[in-house]
């Protein structure tokens, strides 16, 4: 690894990191019952809520599992799991 | 190179320096006793005698931040402050060192509240020695104007990109008059150069500064500063070369001695309280007694090896600091006495504290330190430190 000088990386370095990897909890949306209001998107601090055609999707990419989401759900359409290392 | 000679004031001297080297942004901050430095160039600016960037700010954290801002864009940049002002700029210019920005900044040293003063001591910039920048003690007028025009090219070497601080006793050198050498702003303009970044801010290809880091860089990019350091003495060493060779008079470079061949006793100080321990160093030098001095112009990168080697083997050293670290001592003190630990040759070190919050250090008190010192050589051991001018009926 090569050390940039100052700490000056290319903009847009973060995309590649991996924040889902804190997780504790992990956010599990029922789709069958999410009314698609975008809520959880609007609330979640890392942008990691996508709205779809049959309902909202999370990236695990980036979710850090803060459960903003869950807290937010207007249907209780989101519920937590234990993330398994 | 024959330059005009005037009666300049101190900051005058600065402003002439700087503008010759034609920085692209200046943002400066008013406070005593660094405002006529600040005046100065605007009035430069407003006249259309320098054609920088002139960006007023609502405090010193903004205009640090303003010329980090400009320094990052590929600008050469230039702030000053003092006292408050500095503190106020420190968080920044721990970011400007360790995001490699070199600006270049005039301390003009005051002491620091409470209780509030304007008197100068070395209080201000010794609280930012462990930032990064580079720090430059200048002893004169004449100095101050000379290391202006030498800080731009060494800060803004590859080699080196930190913030160099030029440090200046306030009053003593910022208000007082004396003859002044200034070459012609072609010339200077020449000297200086211009600044090629090594990387810039650039929309066609986005940099992100101040980036995130965890445990497995910190400590390297630390590291990296300590090398940048080491590098900056070549270079401050090859720019005053070439600059008494283009310019003629200067003295010095990382430090600069005067009467140290065979000295019994060998002084070590920064800045204006120099030129007064040279006059007593005559003094006393004419009536026999073997007495030396070492200028430290470079606090940061400290010249441990030179000073080492300049005091060579004079048995007893006295520091005089302008600064206090409290439970400590003084500072320039603690770092000498640090330089010769482990070496093999040993000197008595006198610690004194003098000048602290503008008390008198005339050339009565200098001799007496020299005195005090002389004594103290009889004792081995660890040294007292040596209070000048502490009123001490307040704690009995």
């Amino acid at each position: 690894m090569d050390l940039p000088l100052g700490g000056v990386c290319k903009a847009g370095e973060s995309r590649k990191l991996e924040t889902g990897k804190w997780r504790s909890f992990r956010p599990v949306v029922d789709k069958a019952k999410c009314i698609k209001c975008g809520r959880c998107a609007e609330f979640c601090p890392d942008s990691c809520m996508e709205i779809k055609e049959d309902g909202a999707e999370v990236n695990l990419y980036y979710c850090k599992g803060c459960l903003i989401c869950m807290r937010e759900c207007p249907v209780d359409a989101i519920t937590k799991e234990v993330e398994e290392k | 190179m024959k330059g005009k000679t005037a009666i300049l004031e101190g900051s005058r001297a600065v402003a002439e320096a700087v503008r010759a080297c034609r920085p692209d942004v200046i943002s400066v901050y008013p406070i005593t006793p660094q405002t006529h430095i600040l005046e100065d160039l605007a009035r430069f600016v407003s006249s259309g005698k320098l054609k920088s960037q002139f960006v007023r700010a609502d405090s010193e954290f903004s205009a640090a931040s303003i010329v980090y801002g400009a320094s990052a864009a590929g600008a050469r940049a230039y702030t000053a402050s003092a006292s408050q002002g500095l503190l106020l700029m420190n968080e920044v210019i721990y970011a400007m060192a360790s995001t490699r920005l070199p600006v270049v900044l005039t301390a003009v040293n005051r002491a620091i509240s409470a209780p509030i003063t304007i008197q100068p001591d070395h209080q201000d910039t010794m609280s930012l020695r462990d930032t990064g920048a580079l720090q430059i003690h200048v002893e004169s007028m004449q100095e101050a104007y000379d290391a202006h025009v030498q800080s731009f090219r060494i800060a803004e070497d590859p080699d080196v990109q930190l913030p160099l601080m030029v440090c200046m006793d306030g009053w003593v050198i910022s208000h007082s008059y004396e003859p002044v050498t200034v070459f012609p702003d072609e010339a200077v303009a020449e000297f200086a150069g211009s600044f090629t970044p090594v990387q810039k801010l650039d929309p066609s290809n986005p940099l992100t500064y101040g980036a995130y880091a965890d445990q497995d860089v910190l400590m390297e990019y630390r590291y990296a500063m300590m090398i940048a350091q080491e590098k900056a003495k070549d270079k401050i060493r090859s720019v005053t070369k070439e600059y008494r060779e283009v310019f003629g008079n200067f003295d010095g470079d990382l430090l600069d001695t005067h009467c140290t061949e065979e000295a019994e006793v060998v002084l070590v100080a920064m800045g204006s309280m120099v030129s007064t321990i040279r006059a007593a160093v005559d003094e006393l030098r004419s009536e026999g007694r073997k007495v030396g001095l070492i200028k430290v112009r470079t606090f940061r990168p400290f010249p441990r090896d030179e000073i080492i080697a300049a005091c060579g083997k004079a048995p007893v050293v006295a520091v005089l600091d302008k600064s206090l670290s409290v439970n400590s001592g003084g500072i320039l003190a603690t770092e000498v006495k640090s330089a010769f630990y482990g070496g093999s040759s040993q000197p008595v070190i006198v610690p004194f504290i003098a000048g602290l919050g503008g008390k008198e250090v005339n050339r009565r008190v200098i001799k007496e330190i020299v005195d005090i010192a002389s004594r103290a050589a009889e004792k081995q051991g660890a040294q007292e430190t040596v209070w000048m001018g502490l009123d001490r009926s307040f704690f009995s």
